[in-house]
């Protein structure tokens, strides 16, 4: 399996050269889905195995030979938790379920235990599910947020790539006007997906920017207007406050918009991502996160972790370069995927 | 979000007051503490373990020591472990003494911070007096190359013509031709983000290194990742042999304790942090000051370092003297104010203080606020300058008048002058105490706003 994606991404790299463009256009994203891809599941697997196999395989170490589960094997197990980035609240949360049901006899082994964990984060994750749905508006506006470097830019391609396919009507605000080159990065995503994209000069507005998009979305009939903002520390007041104006602008000129606030997190993110969830929804309302980069890491525990405490439904997660890697969540799918 | 490890040491030996040695029994407690504070700060696990072994040994049977608690000494075992461990004391200066040009190669995973910090690296590398060459070589991201150029053009540095449509090891071979032959001294590769796990790539970038023999491959890592760390630079590590490491983005609340575990891991040092989006904001790396900033121990030193940057020499001395003189009135009161506000946000300052974290929390709600900040400036701002020198002047109308020129009430007005007169008064007493006297007023929660 990492065999052929390795073949894909050398694929994609000669044709790249090859065809003396650098950038895949959607006739090679088609192509390279007709040479037999495996299908997402697979896929999401392929990209989670690492997971699986540092969680799942670790905890059938620990229970290999056990026929009883006793609290030290909990204790353990909280470590292994953690390690999986899964956060220190959620994971003694997820240990006291288990605790409690081992004093009530209900786990008798290792294959009990098991399936006890992933119910428990499974009810977890699937407690704040819900898909978005692009057409109970119009323009339906999305704001994409989040810190330096997590796939902004990058998500909204994806994104864009995705709802123009089904038909959608698609505009790309390049709000951000801050970082070198982001609104060319933007641009070449609105060439590949052959989508307008209303940008000012470096250094522009934002606010300025996104009104412009608004004004553009309402006069062209837009389907859905996504707004692309420049990367921010939670920590900065000023550029949250920046953040904030931003999302003023955009619901004076279409009412009741932005529909959807949604917050990239990177997957190798540890801990911070729960600082990041939390001051963001204080600033921003988040109402979705999109989870990035879960191809090559490890650990997917920090969606447990941000989803179960801040009650925030997961949306996207992706899962490869791409645009058809950006996947919707599928919870149940996720945790089966974890411990196959 | 969560207290500093001596808060909960403290806590921990609240219960063990009078014990003169530290046994295993004792600190187990304490230890787990520890170990939770890593374990939140992203250290990886396995790193965590070793490390509270090794804190273990030394902890166990030292005496106790009569001018510290016994949280106080496990701080400051756990402390000197940490600053040990990230390698405190140790060269970590860029090495460049070869045959110019010299190469310096970026590497790392997307999003990380690898272009920005080539700028910021070029921009340092200028300062010390060296022609750096900037070479994007990052093919694959859109507009990648844009972006270095960008810098370039800020920094006036000259950038290499890279296209997106070459291939990234006939750039860097070309860009290392025409350093050559144009006689740059320093030669920044940018390379493109990825994952350690993406065999065709890391090739790629086992190709370059061989084409451009770099001096030094710096691993660029950012502060917020978590456990993975571990694995993405053992990857790199393992296929290029890094030279040291970049910390990006430790302006953001994370504890950057990745650091710990990418220097447990590979041993190579931490070189720079970056610090900001600036192109001007990376500094070269203190083992000690990370190591406090995990442990939430406070960063006196970088805050120092901040105020001495921020602060005017002069107007301090003329407060200074103002003070001496119980001349404070309210226009010193909107200078500081200000200077203040120059180093950022309140609440970034006070963490950076040891021991305000605990006293923020109790100030909750006391304390001003970053917004009722502004207000306190506008007020000051709508009074007049005979006013601001003499605030005993400010009758009834007058009162008025400030609060709607700064769009206030009246009562907002008072309170300020209220504060401000019990500011004074108490401004007077601490001139009288010494600054020992100024600590011991603060802990008592007479902070004035």
């Amino acid at each position: 399996m990492t065999e052929e994606k390795k073949g894909f991404f050398r694929g994609l790299v000669e044709k790249m050269t090859g065809a003396g463009s650098s950038y895949p256009d959607a006739a090679i994203l088609d192509e390279r889905k007709e040479e037999g891809r495996p299908g997402f599941f697979e896929r999401l697997k392929s990209g989670l195995s690492k997971t699986h196999e540092n969680l799942v395989g670790r905890i059938d170490t620990l229970l290999l030979g056990k026929k009883q589960i006793d609290a030290e094997t909990l204790e353990e197990l909280e470590e292994i938790l953690l390690t999986a980035d899964i956060g220190v609240s959620t994971a003694v949360e997820l240990i006291r379920t288990l605790e409690q049901r081992l004093k009530r006899n209900e786990l008798q082994d290792a294959d009990a235990l098991k399936s006890a964990l992933k119910e428990e984060i499974l009810a977890r994750l699937a407690r704040h599910c819900a898909q978005l749905d692009i057409g109970s508006h119009s323009p339906f506006v999305l704001m994409v947020i989040g810190v330096n470097g997590v796939g902004k830019t990058t998500t909204i391609g994806k994104l864009a790539c995705r709802y123009t396919s089904e038909g959608k009507k698609v505009l790309l605000a390049a709000g951000d006007t801050f970082r070198a080159a982001a609104a060319e990065q933007l641009e070449i995503w609105g060439e590949r997906t052959g989508v307008d994209v209303i940008r000012h000069q470096e250094g522009a507005d934002p606010s300025a920017v996104v009104f412009d998009a608004c004004k553009a979305a309402l006069a062209r009939k837009c389907d859905i207007l996504m707004v692309d903002t420049a990367g921010r520390l939670h920590t900065k007041v000023n550029l949250m406050e920046e953040m904030k104006k931003i999302r003023r602008v955009i619901g004076r000129e279409i009412p009741g918009a932005p529909h959807e606030t949604l917050l990239v997190l990177d997957a190798t993110t540890g801990q911070n991502a729960l600082s990041q969830a939390k001051l963001f929804k204080e600033a921003a309302g988040v109402t979705g996160i999109a989870l990035t980069k879960l191809d090559g890491t490890a650990k997917g525990g920090i969606v447990v972790a941000v989803c179960n405490e801040f009650k925030i439904p997961v949306r996207y997660i992706g899962v490869g370069e791409l645009a058809e890697d950006l996947r919707e969540f599928d919870p149940t799918q996720f945790v089966e995927a974890l411990f196959q | 979000m969560f207290d500093s490890l001596s808060d909960k040491l403290d806590l921990v030996f609240k219960k063990l007051r009078g014990q003169g040695v530290m046994t295993e029994e004792n600190i187990k407690d304490a230890l787990r503490e520890v170990r939770l504070v890593l374990l939140e700060a992203d250290v990886n696990f396995k790193v965590v373990k070793e490390f509270i072994e090794k804190v273990r040994e030394r902890a166990v049977g030292s005496q106790v020591l009569q001018s510290l608690s016994p949280g106080q000494q496990v701080i400051r075992i756990v402390h000197d472990e940490l600053v040990s461990l990230m390698g405190g004391g140790e060269d970590n200066s860029l090495d460049l003494a070869a045959k110019p040009p010299v190469a310096i190669m970026m590497v790392g995973l997307q999003g990380s911070g690898k272009t920005t910090s080539c700028g910021k690296l070029a921009r340092f590398l200028k300062g010390q007096r060296r022609r750096p060459l900037l070479v994007p070589a990052d093919v694959y991201r859109p507009a990648a190359i844009e972006q270095l150029k960008t810098l370039g053009r800020q920094l006036s540095i000259e950038v290499f013509d890279s296209r997106a449509d070459q291939d990234p090891v006939d750039i860097c071979r070309n860009a290392l031709k025409y350093a050559e032959l144009s006689g740059f001294d320093t030669v920044l590769f940018d390379t493109a983000g990825r994952h350690q796990i993406d065999d065709y790539l890391m090739n790629e970038l086992v190709r370059i290194k061989d084409v451009a023999n770099p001096r030094e491959i710096l691993f660029v890592a950012d502060a917020m990742t978590g456990q993975e760390a571990v694995n993405v630079a053992g990857g790199f590590n393992e296929r290029l042999e890094i030279t040291g490491v970049v910390l990006t983005k430790l302006d953001g609340d994370a504890k950057g304790g990745a650091a710990l575990s990418i220097k447990a891991v590979t041993g190579k040092p931490v070189k720079f942090v970056g610090l900001g989006e600036k192109l001007d904001a990376l500094e070269v790396f203190h083992a000690d000051r990370l190591v406090s900033r995990i442990l939430g121990m406070g960063d006196v030193l970088t805050l120092v370092e901040k105020a001495h940057a921020v602060f005017d020499e002069k107007e301090a001395a003329k407060l200074q003297q103002k003070l001496k003189k119980s001349q404070f009135d309210l226009e010193d009161f909107r200078n500081q104010l200000r200077q203040i506000k120059k180093m950022g946000s309140l609440e970034s300052i006070m963490g950076m203080i040891p021991g305000m974290g605990k006293m923020m929390k109790q100030m909750q709600g006391a304390g001003p606020s970053e917004k009722e900040l502004k207000r306190i400036e506008a007020i000051i701002d709508s009074m007049t300058a005979r006013e601001r020198a003499d605030h005993a002047i400010i009758n009834g109308s007058r009162r008025l008048r400030i609060a709607k020129g700064s769009g206030t009430t009246v009562q907002e007005v008072n309170q300020l002058l209220k504060r401000f007169t019990e500011a004074q008064r108490m401004m007077k007493q601490l001139q009288k105490l010494g600054p020992k006297g100024l600590m011991r007023g603060m802990g008592k929660g007479m902070f004035p706003f």
